[in-house]
């Protein structure tokens, strides 16, 4: 392929690719190809996708209809509790939980007989209707993508599928329409703020870096997307990668700067792949490297691998991290905008940050600025999971209310059990109970409930979940995860998973309620960096929602949800006990006595509640309360 | 040591991909910045990051050795010490954990007879968690070797066990 030497060649390159993505958008209406698409994401691969397309395309060949069709792999179609999927366009049709073997039939009764395979259609639990198309399933229908926008529709691995959905156009525009101050002024006005979890305004962020004067500035894209149970930026890097290099490249022409990193986290190997080929391919056309487009400007982008510390989502600690270094945050100021990765200017942008670049440039800041609550602009990916039906990755707009998230497109609570609380912003986020479920997310709501937007992290837990034992999961992260320089953070944090693991093992007190109150506070104001500013906030929030669950572990010394193991009490049903003493046989502490044939009890103060009991009894005579 | 020279081809192998680097002899600080990289090359070839490793890579970038190990240690992808023939990842994200990966892991650590993080007498399994990989919708998620294991339950983990002590044998016959 040669370069891209200008605009109409990036322009005559589009018209060239569009046919394909015509036909899959279902607006050419003559001699359509088909186009089967493949999920293609890490939750999918995990369950067999490539060879569902290995199968389909055989199927395809051995029919002699292979050159009739796309059949081709894509990017997360975000319905990961019914993966693997497989869509048909422009047909529509939405195929949940295929197995390999499916693929005949796909090909035999819908490909070639016209025929929909009924058994692989969605069941909407609320009707148990059969529903045929991707958008007119609940979980689809209140969302919107702009980050996501090309994520299950575009093949990753190849460019000109990319720009035949206007990729590279944005970067076009910046360069030989707006300049860099307009483009600047675009991102400004659309209101953009920091996905990663800070939520700082990216244009304010950019204007920084632009404005100092220096030789050598830097690009970064956080890739390094530590937050437990968050996994929208790994989606839009194994979905899209060539829109974060094409918004860095834009960030890089705005700021100065003629290069980029991004820093990933190395158990992402599939995101990896992705970008590496984006990055290859994005060379040889001309639109990383020198001369962009036939104008002056220069960028390429280098990947560097992060090693597993979760700190390192902390700028400073990821900038260290870059560097060769030990990943250690710093006191700010100077922010990396005036010295940053080797004391050059620098700008630190999150995954989804830049995803969303593109469409601001193409179609205006205002476009943006109208999507979302007054203070939170645009739309934010969910990584939905924990206790409910639609396990996935949602987009929706700023301002939607936690209830239509859980209820409407997450498709309410597994098993039908009760909700009892929703987790955002990962091991920095809080516990929000049911009361808040109407507040409208954004930024600031979320931060004034004592949780935060974080990464996008959301866990639903519900009433078998001991919210004390949660707040425990957290800090022997945080605790684990504390780079150790600031003695607050390294102390503290491990103070505050002591005193919780002597509640949840009986022996707590109300002072030590207390204690855990006063010392979080403590860390959040005298942490360097914001994995301890942020790390009492599961504490903080759950003490405060769900104090009466404490008292309950204190005082009766019982864990309401049955979750804490030391608190459980194993009993015999008189009943149902046969006296066969096979549990008794078991014990490894000698705790049950009795006779054969008669019935057996446990010593309470000496049981260690292995469970070994449990499992050996036949006759389920043996309960735990 | 008996495969003494096994390991001086390693060695070799990670010193072409240093020179393929082609490291500033000028600019030490951003030889530096390949540290990592190397680090994660070197545990790649050698399956882990034994002293002499780290001390050879402290050498070849100009580094003290206090230096790389101060890395090596604050990493927790990077293992100073050798890992068995099949690694097991319980996957011990949030998701995960509501989901039961606690019980999981404990199985495993059972079934093994180690504790997590550790390695088995034989050489055979080491057993760790790790913090998500992102497959939250097959939670509680499990790695073997290479392999993801979705939606585990306690009762498949002796089947997990067993199947891959049997690609074992496998890769040994063949």
């Amino acid at each position: 392929m040669p370069k891209l030497n200008s605009i109409s060649d990036l322009k005559n390159l589009k018209e060239k690719s569009l046919l394909n993505i015509l036909m899959r958008k279902g607006e050419i209406k003559k001699d359509v190809k088909k186009s089967i698409l493949v999920c293609g994401g890490t939750g999918c691969q995990s369950s067999n996708s490539k060879k569902i397309l290995a199968n389909l395309k055989e199927e395809l060949a051995k029919n002699r209809i292979e050159d009739n069709y796309q059949c081709l792999m894509v990017g997360c179609f975000g319905f990961c509790e019914k993966g693997p999927i497989v869509d048909i366009e422009p047909d529509g049709v939405f195929y949940v939980s295929v197995k390999p073997e499916d693929a005949k039939d796909i090909i035999t009764e819908h490909i070639i007989n016209n025929k929909k395979v009924e058994r692989l259609l969605y069941i909407d639990p609320a009707t148990n209707q059969k529903i045929e198309r991707q958008d007119d399933i609940p979980f689809y229908k209140k969302q919107m993508r702009i980050a996501l926008r090309n994520c299950g529709f575009i093949n990753p691995e190849n460019i000109e599928e990319y720009i035949a959905m206007d990729g590279y156009f944005a970067l076009a525009k910046s360069l030989f329409e707006l300049g860099d101050v307009k483009t600047l002024e675009e991102v400004k006005k659309s209101g953009l703020r920091g996905r990663g979890g800070g939520g700082f305004p990216t244009g304010l962020k950019w204007e920084f870096a632009k404005k100092e004067k220096n030789d050598q500035k830097y690009i970064i894209c956080n890739a390094d997307e530590g937050d437990p149970g968050a996994f929208m930026d790994r989606s839009v890097l194994e979905g899209d990668p060539h829109s974060v290099l094409e918004a860095m490249a834009i960030a890089g022409y705005v700021i100065g700067s003629n290069k980029g990193y991004i820093y990933i986290r190395a158990e992402y190997p599939l995101a990896i792949e992705r970008l590496k080929i984006a990055i290859k391919q994005a060379r040889e056309y001309g639109l990383l490297g020198e001369n962009i487009l036939g104008s002056n400007f220069n960028f390429d982008i280098q990947l560097s691998y992060g090693a597993g510390a979760f700190v390192c989502g902390e700028e400073i600690a990821l900038i260290a991290s870059i560097e060769g270094s030990r990943g250690e945050p710093n006191v700010k100021p100077p922010f990396p905008a005036q010295s940053g990765l080797w004391k050059k200017p620098t700008n630190v942008n999150n995954v989804e940050t830049f995803a969303n670049i593109p469409p601001i440039i193409l179609n205006g800041g205002e476009w943006f600025a109208k999507i979302g609550s007054e203070k939170s602009k645009g739309t934010k990916v969910f990584a939905l999971a924990g206790k409910i039906n639609n396990v996935g990755l949602v987009e929706v707009p700023m301002g939607i209310t936690l209830r239509e998230i859980i209820y409407d497109i997450g498709g309410g609570i597994k098993n039908n059990k009760k909700f009892k609380a929703v987790q955002t912003g990962g091991p920095s986020g809080g516990c929000i109970p049911e009361k808040f479920l109407d507040i409208q997310i954004d930024y600031d709501n979320l931060t004034a409930i004592g949780s935060m937007m974080g990464s996008g992290g959301m866990i639903v837990l519900d009433e078998d979940d001991c919210m004390v034992n949660v707040a425990k999961f957290y800090l022997e992260f945080t605790k684990d995860e504390s780079c150790g320089r600031c003695t607050p953070c390294r102390v503290g944090n491990k103070r505050l998973l002591e005193i919780l693991q002597k509640i949840t093992d009986g022996n707590g007190t109300m002072e030590d309620l207390e204690t855990l109150k006063e010392l979080s506070e403590i860390i959040k104001d005298t942490s360097l960096c914001g994995l301890g500013q942020t790390a009492p906030n599961p504490v903080l929030s759950t003490l405060k929602y769900f104090y009466d669950e404490y008292v309950a572990h204190v005082k009766d010394k019982k864990c309401p949800a049955g979750a804490c193991s030391k608190l459980l009490r194993y009993f015999i049903i008189e009943e149902k006990c046969v006296g066969c003493s096979a549990c008794a046989r078991n014990c490894p502490v000698s705790c049950i006595s009795g006779e054969i044939k008669k019935k057996y009890t446990i010593d309470q103060s000496k049981c260690i509640k292995c469970g070994a009991c449990i499992q050996k009894c036949k006759f389920g005579a043996i309960i735990i309360q | 040591m008996s495969n003494s020279s096994c390991s001086a081809d390693l060695f070799k192998e990670l010193d072409a991909y240093i020179d393929s680097l082609n490291l500033d002899k000028k600019d030490f600080h951003k030889n530096k910045g390949h540290l990592i990289q190397i680090l994660h090359k070197a545990q790649e070839l050698f399956g882990y990051l034994p002293e002499s490793v780290q001390i050879h890579i402290g050498k070849r970038l100009d580094i003290s050795p206090a230096k790389v190990f101060g890395v090596v240690s604050f990493y927790s992808f990077f293992t100073m010490e050798p890992r068995g023939e099949h690694v097991i990842n319980v996957c011990m994200g949030t998701a995960c954990y509501v989901r039961g990966a606690d019980k999981i892991l404990e199985e495993f650590e059972k079934r093994l007879g180690i504790k997590s993080g550790k390695t088995t007498e034989d050489g055979l399994f080491t057993l760790t968690s790790l913090r998500c990989v992102g497959a939250c919708g097959l939670a509680p998620v499990v790695i073997i070797d290479d392999e993801v294991y979705g939606k585990v339950k306690k009762e498949d983990v002796e089947e997990l066990i067993n199947k891959a002590k049997n690609s074992k044998k496998e890769n040994t016959n063949a």
